[in-house]
């Protein structure tokens, strides 16, 4: 268990996303366009490198019967400074993301690394582990919002990249436009992934 | 190991069921409904123009290629030739609007492949049908396109009567309830709303034969119930689902379509009208997608009746018959299980 090691499997190996299938709220709901994964992405990767880091310090001292509560309440606490300060500085952002930047705090991914990996691991690999497993969950959205927005609004990061004659598939905006392109990208990670290892 | 091999040939032929076997082929339903669509395709090149032709050929080809480019990734035999996809493709092209530019059938039949049918393992494994997913598709991505793009029939009215040429017989239905359901309506509007309901009532001729707009292959009420019924002669579908899915359609239309009160609507233009005869003979009697019990086909039927008839009376759209045997199909699963045969013996025992 080395440290890079802790930080580089969160980006293909055990990719939150597209191989724990971990945080599908807010992946599913907020990536019409690439911009909003990215936004999400990194105020989740904030609060799993936040909470991460005082769960790894405090792990001796968290009695395991109340340990979830414990966890929740670190959490909630990186949340609220998250929504405060993107509330602060990155206004029009905050409205898009609306109700998704509160529930951060019952994402899978940030509680499932604190019981998985923070809660029993050393400050610096916990710390290496939340990061790469942010950026990773991050270039997962990334991925997905570009997919949703080249198809949906033929923009990327807001340019537009088609000729004038594209006309796009509005489904792609809108709830089952994400299912079919998570569901898609899924599959050619897995088949990516076979030919890799074979 | 000599006196082995003719021991064997007198053993009993051991296999699985089932053990009465026809001469029925998957490519052989396909012709016969390839050729019971084919009066209806006539009638739309008549009606719309060569162009009609042309999208129906784009759909057929589209689909043709993504299930042979599919099952050739996915390293699957390729089985284009059976005819399926020929006909999915057909029928999507058969409920679009006949305006519709030619990307769209190819984009739909695609889609309907890939996602609808080899996604899920290809024919026989499909939970909806591809045609009408590629249809609800196409309906949620590019909305302007499926429901402005009507043209009218080259020797009618769009809507088959004169007074109103720009909306189908059903948009002008639902304008019209519209009109008469809201308080603030001007006596010349409800006149005149008034006027064009009992017009519609009066076009049963035009729907009966087709001479109204409407999508591709569903204008003609009298060419597709020929292709129907000679499907239910060759037996490759039945009674069962068409019958209770237009059975149910006119009874509540007829009871709660009227804007009079109860038993005042037209079941009769409702039965005519829209997508209905296209979708009850060759849509929910597909047999992948449907019920394969007795029991099991007539609340399949009956579903597909009333999700039409909420859809059309109250539903924010004009049709409903898409999205009602779409939403059957997700159910069929379930409805094949409730309705299991119970087996020999199995009367007396506990009910769970």
């Amino acid at each position: 268990m080395s440290v890079a090691t802790e930080f580089t499997k969160g980006f293909i190996r055990e990719n939150p996303l597209f191989r724990l299938v971990l945080g599908m709220c807010p992946a599913l709901a907020v990536t019409t366009m690439a911009i909003n994964g990215v936004a999400m992405g990194l105020a989740a990767t904030a609060v799993l490198v936040g909470s991460n880091l005082v769960i790894s310090i405090l792990r001796r001292f968290i009695p395991s019967q109340v340990r979830i509560p414990v966890f929740i309440v670190v959490i909630a606490s990186f949340v609220t400074i998250i929504d405060m300060v993107m509330a602060g500085y990155f206004y029009e952002l905050h409205k898009v993301l609306g109700l998704f930047i509160p529930l951060i705090v019952v994402n899978c991914i940030i509680l499932g690394r604190a019981e998985a990996f923070a809660s029993r691991n050393p400050i610096l690999l916990s710390l290496a582990d939340g990061l790469g497993m942010g950026l990773g969950f991050t270039l997962a959205l990334v991925i997905l919002g570009s997919v949703r927005e080249i198809l949906g609004s033929g923009t990327i990061f807001g340019v537009s990249i088609f000729a004038s004659g594209f006309e796009p598939a509005v489904i792609m905006l809108l709830p089952p436009g994400a299912f079919l392109a998570l569901g898609l990208l899924l599959g050619l990670m897995n088949k990516l992934t076979k030919a890799e290892e074979t | 190991m000599a006196q082995e091999a003719p021991a064997e040939e007198k053993l009993l032929h051991v296999s699985v069921s089932p053990h009465l076997r026809d001469t029925v082929s998957v490519p052989k339903i396909m012709r016969s409904v390839i050729l019971a669509l084919t009066p209806a395709l006539i009638w739309a090149v008549y009606i719309f123009g060569l162009r009609a032709l042309w999208l129906v050929l784009v759909g057929m080809m589209s689909a043709v290629l993504t299930e042979a480019i599919c099952q050739k990734i996915m390293g699957r035999p390729i089985t284009v030739s059976d005819g399926s996809a020929v006909v999915t493709g057909m029928l999507l092209v058969y409920c679009l609007p006949p305006g519709v530019p030619f990307w769209m059938p190819m984009v739909g039949s695609a889609f309907a492949i890939a996602i609808g049918k080899q996604a899920f393992g290809g024919l026989g494994h499909n939970p909806l049908n591809p045609a009408l997913l590629g249809r609800a598709f196409l309906l949620a991505s590019w909305p302007l396109h499926m429901t402005t793009d009507w043209r009218a029939p080259a020797m009618g009215t769009m809507s088959g009567i004169d007074a109103v040429t720009n909306a189908t017989p059903l948009a002008v239905l639902k304008e019209a309830h519209k009109v008469l359901a809201d308080p603030v309506s001007t006596t010349e509007q409800v006149v005149q709303a008034r006027e064009a309901v009992a017009q519609l009532s009066s076009s049963y001729g035009n729907l009966f034969f087709g001479n109204v707009g409407g999508s591709l292959g569903e204008t003609s009420a009298l060419l597709l119930l020929v292709g129907g019924l000679y499907l239910m002669f060759k037996r490759y579908i039945g009674w069962k689902i068409p019958l209770t899915f237009l059975g149910i359609v006119m009874i509540l239309t007829s009871a709660f379509g009227g804007a009079d009160g109860l038993f005042t609507g037209d079941a009769l233009f409702h039965l005519l009208s829209g997508g209905l005869i296209l979708g009850a003979f060759f849509m929910a009697t597909d047999m992948v997608t449907t019920p394969v019990t007795f029991r099991g086909r007539l609340i399949f039927g009956a579903g597909c009746g009333v999700i039409t008839s909420v859809i059309r009376l109250v539903g924010g759209y004009p049709e409903g018959v898409c999205y009602s045997i779409l939403l059957m199909n997700a159910f069929t699963p379930l409805i094949d299980r409730w309705t299991r045969p119970k087996r020999l013996g199995e009367k007396g025992l506990r009910q769970e």
